[in-house]
């Protein structure tokens, strides 16, 4: 692939990366830490929108602000803030989803001195009328407090070209996600993970042109390569991944990562924005049909009915899920959705992860055991 | 002076049976509901419950059979049910236990009615509408959610709009549910009620700004069961109207909860229903007294706006604007204010590992403390209703240095 070099350094250098972004562009760099943030929003402002996930580092600042039984992820996010190693950013944006991210929020405004500060309370029920005027109405709210923090004029054209934008790499990924799903063999995991953790950082008009060629020599490498019938077909399910590590153990093992149900993965490009008129309304019609966290509430059994249609789609043949220790919402999920698994026939396998994961060679032991089983 | 104090005693424990007594009965009642044609809804502690009694429908608390669960040591038992059936460790113990005790009937009260609806209202957390969902699934029963915005910095207009429409979805649900028409002049009697019973809860719990203050946090948690699952009932507001004169009547005779009161103390966070009596009597043998704490307070809180002429309006408000649902430094400031109304010395904060929402911040709220007020606080590490990690020696320690250090502040 021609430009995974250019994507793993953004990755390997995400901050160095951002803050010469911010030189050489002059543009404002705004924070966020959850897939409910509307990118758009942000690139309508003219400002670059960089997710924050968990940290690399070891944490020792945060550990004053929070127990030991907070998520990583809200602790690296914590971290890399006090740390004054995102210090460039020019403000951050916590959209409301789960309890820790809440309190994080408020930690974050108490203690973070640089930059500005946004709430965006979305809201957690999305199935009635009422919840979807308030999530148009929210991010209406989002967009005149978005604008005067950075003050610009959010205009509904400027809208309409991020949405094009966001729209297009979407698309993009999907059809990388579906060549790959065909033939796994096309790219190894760990690029995917790359390609899909450098879409948060990069500057999302190269990104689409980086994107599209992509896209044109996968298809151009797919007509030449034979399928690779052996692999065993796997979908990985849970919140975040940020995780690279465990592709190539899988792979090493004789699976294959054909799918996944990530916020960090397939559950960002599954749904386009229409491109018509009154663009917010629009964004909002998105976060209520895209597929759903479960920090918020549709329904009662669409998570697994997803993955179950996800493993028949795709042809897989065992989900391996990966949940973040101390995550609630998606701990509470996991029962139930075992359950509907277990009914139609498909296997599961649970793996919790801390940061650091455990050992190589445990995890290994266990990937294989369950790979074989399949 | 002994002959007051042992009448007084002697009425303190007759109204605490008298609690207990009501709280059987209506446990009974709510086990009976089916047989008398009445339905059972679970609501959240922090849910909208008026409407439910202007329905005629029973409300049963999961968290407060939680808490009972834990009171009475079954909470391990059940957490590892849960755990058996896949749920993490790290979750909500409320959840874990109520979540096994459905499977098995088990617990003090051999379960909790089942339901007919479930009413949920996120105003404590992210957790009871998980919690919810998976009760949903298994009674396969309409689940209600109340989707109350976090106030991290202000109530918006556009949460006001959100809210006030949910509360008239809620009405209708309840109308499809219960096939008869909500009566608003009864609602708005329960509401009467309600910010009745809040009121003198409020002015139970302030008699403890004497010296030596009649009644401890450990009281409270106690003789809250009724401002939970009971407000707005008449039977309610009699048994506080008792309470706080009894409290009163302690507070003029100058009998303290505790002997020889020497240091005034704050509990932050949900009690540890399992070491109630142990804890009560530590703090005790030390001289120390919880005079106030932020759990039990919270039920005073979201009334205030109830009294409005809209219902809508101030239901919507009162129940968003509520003490879990702000930002970690409003909560500090209620604290702060509390620390000075009832003259304490220092705060007793249970970091508990079942509920995030509550102990995140808990750090932040603990360095504003001591920089505002120049008072120093504890740190206990537990859980609300599992008790396996909790040590009893390593707390011990902990509350003695804690006294020490308060016993040093004071000589000095
Ligand atoms: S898992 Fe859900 S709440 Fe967590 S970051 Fe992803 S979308 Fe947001
Ligand atoms: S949804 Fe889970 S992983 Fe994401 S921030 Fe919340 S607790 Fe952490
Ligand atoms: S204890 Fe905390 S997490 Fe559990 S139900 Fe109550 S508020 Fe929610």
């Amino acid at each position: 692939m021609k430009h995974l070099e250019e994507f793993r350094q953004v990755v390997n250098q995400s901050f160095g990366y951002a803050r010469q972004l911010k030189k050489d562009s002059g543009k404002k760099i705004v924070g966020y830490v959850c897939s409910y943030t509307p990118e758009e929003v942000i690139l309508a402002a003219g400002a670059h929108p960089l997710r924050i996930l968990g940290t690399k580092e070891t944490i020792h600042l945060a550990d004053s602000h929070l127990q030991s039984y907070c998520c990583s992820l809200v602790r690296g996010i914590l971290e890399e803030g006090l740390s004054g190693r995102v210090d460039f950013l020019d403000g951050m944006v916590f959209p409301h989803t789960c309890d820790s991210v809440q309190r994080l929020s408020d930690i974050w405004r108490m203690n973070i001195p640089f930059g500005f500060h946004l709430d965006l309370i979305l809201p957690v029920k999305l199935d009635t009328l009422s919840a979807q005027h308030y999530m148009v109405d929210v991010l209406q709210k989002f967009r005149t407090d978005l604008g005067r923090a950075l003050q610009v004029d959010i205009t509904d054209e400027a809208l309409k070209k991020a949405i094009r934008t966001t729209n297009a790499i979407r698309q993009s990924i999907r059809a990388i996600y579906e060549l790959r799903s065909r033939n796994p063999r096309l790219m190894t995991g760990t690029d995917l993970y790359t390609l899909v953790r450098a879409s948060m950082i990069m500057d999302r008009d190269r990104l689409n042109i980086l994107l599209a060629e992509t896209v044109a020599e996968l298809k151009v490498k797919a007509d030449r390569e034979k399928e690779d019938t052996s692999l065993k077909r796997i979908i990985l399910a849970g919140g975040i991944c940020n995780h690279p590590d465990i592709y190539p153990m899988i792979e090493n093992a004789g699976g294959a990562v054909v799918w996944d149900d990530f916020c960090t993965g397939a559950r960002y490009f599954t749904e386009l924005i229409d491109e018509g008129a009154e663009p917010i309304a629009r964004i909002a019609g998105r976060l209520i049909n895209r597929v759903v966290c479960p920090a918020k509430h549709i329904d009662l059994d669409g998570r697994a009915r997803h993955i179950i249609r996800l493993v028949k789609e795709k042809n897989a043949r065992g989900v391996i899920f990966l949940l973040l220790k101390f995550c609630d919402p998606h701990a509470f999920d996991y029962p139930d959705i075992k359950k509907s698994m277990d009914e139609a026939g498909i296997p599961v396998m649970l793996l919790e992860i801390d940061d650091p994961i455990p050992a190589e060679g445990q995890l290994k032991t266990r990937f294989e055991a369950f790979l074989e089983m399949l | 002076m002994s002959d007051i104090k042992l009448e007084l005693d002697k009425r303190k424990t007759k109204l605490e049976k008298k609690m207990q007594n009501i709280m059987a009965g209506y446990y009974i009642d709510a086990k009976m509901a089916r047989q008398n044609n009445k339905k059972v809804a679970w609501i959240t502690s922090g849910g909208p419950v008026e409407p439910l009694l202007a329905m005629d429908v029973i409300a049963v608390y999961p968290e407060n059979h939680g808490a009972m669960i834990g009171a009475s040591k079954m909470g391990v038992d059940l957490c590892e049910k849960a755990e058996a059936m896949g749920y993490s460790s790290d979750l909500c113990s409320y959840a874990r236990a109520d979540i096994a005790c459905c499977t098995v009937n088990g617990g003090p009260i051999g379960g909790l009615p089942e339901p007919d609806m479930l009413v949920c209202c996120n105003n404590i957390c992210g957790s009871v509408m998980k919690w919810y969902e998976v009760q949903a699934r298994h009674f396969k029963v309409p689940l209600f959610i109340y989707d109350t915005p976090v106030c991290h910095t202000d109530y918006t207009p556009e949460m006001k709009r959100y809210v006030e429409a949910q509360t008239r979805e809620y009405f209708q649900f309840l109308e499809h549910e219960t096939g008869r028409k909500m009566d608003i002049d009864r609602l708005k009697e329960i509401g009467k009620n309600s910010v009745e019973g809040a009121q003198l809860w409020q002015e139970t719990l302030d008699t403890t700004m004497s010296r030596p203050s009649p009644m401890t946090a450990f009281d409270a948690f106690f003789h809250l069961a009724l401002i939970v699952t009971l407000r707005g009932t008449p039977q309610t507001l009699e048994y506080y109207r008792e309470l706080r004169d009894l409290m009163k009547e302690r507070s003029q005779a100058g009998i303290g909860a505790v002997p020889k009161e020497t240091y005034r103390l704050l509990w932050d966070n949900l009690p540890i229903w399992h070491r109630m009596k142990w804890l009560s009597d530590k703090f005790a043998e030390h001289g120390a007294c919880l005079v106030a704490d932020t759990y039990t307070s919270a039920w005073c809180g979201i009334k205030r706006e109830l009294n409005r002429d809209d219902v809508i309006a101030s239901a919507a408000e009162g129940y968003t604007y509520s003490y879990l649902n702000l930002g970690t430094d409003k909560m500090a400031e209620l604290v702060l204010t509390m620390v000075d109304k009832y003259q304490v010395d220092g705060i007793v904060m249970h970091s508990n590992r079942s509920c995030r929402p509550y102990s995140f911040g808990q750090y932040d709220l603990q360095k504003i403390v001591e920089r505002e007020k120049g008072i120093p606080s504890l740190m206990i590490e537990a859980d609300m209703v599992d008790d396996r990690s909790f040590s009893e020696s390593q707390v011990a320690t902990r509350i003695e240095a804690f006294i020490e250090m308060l016993r040093q502040r004071k000589g000095a």
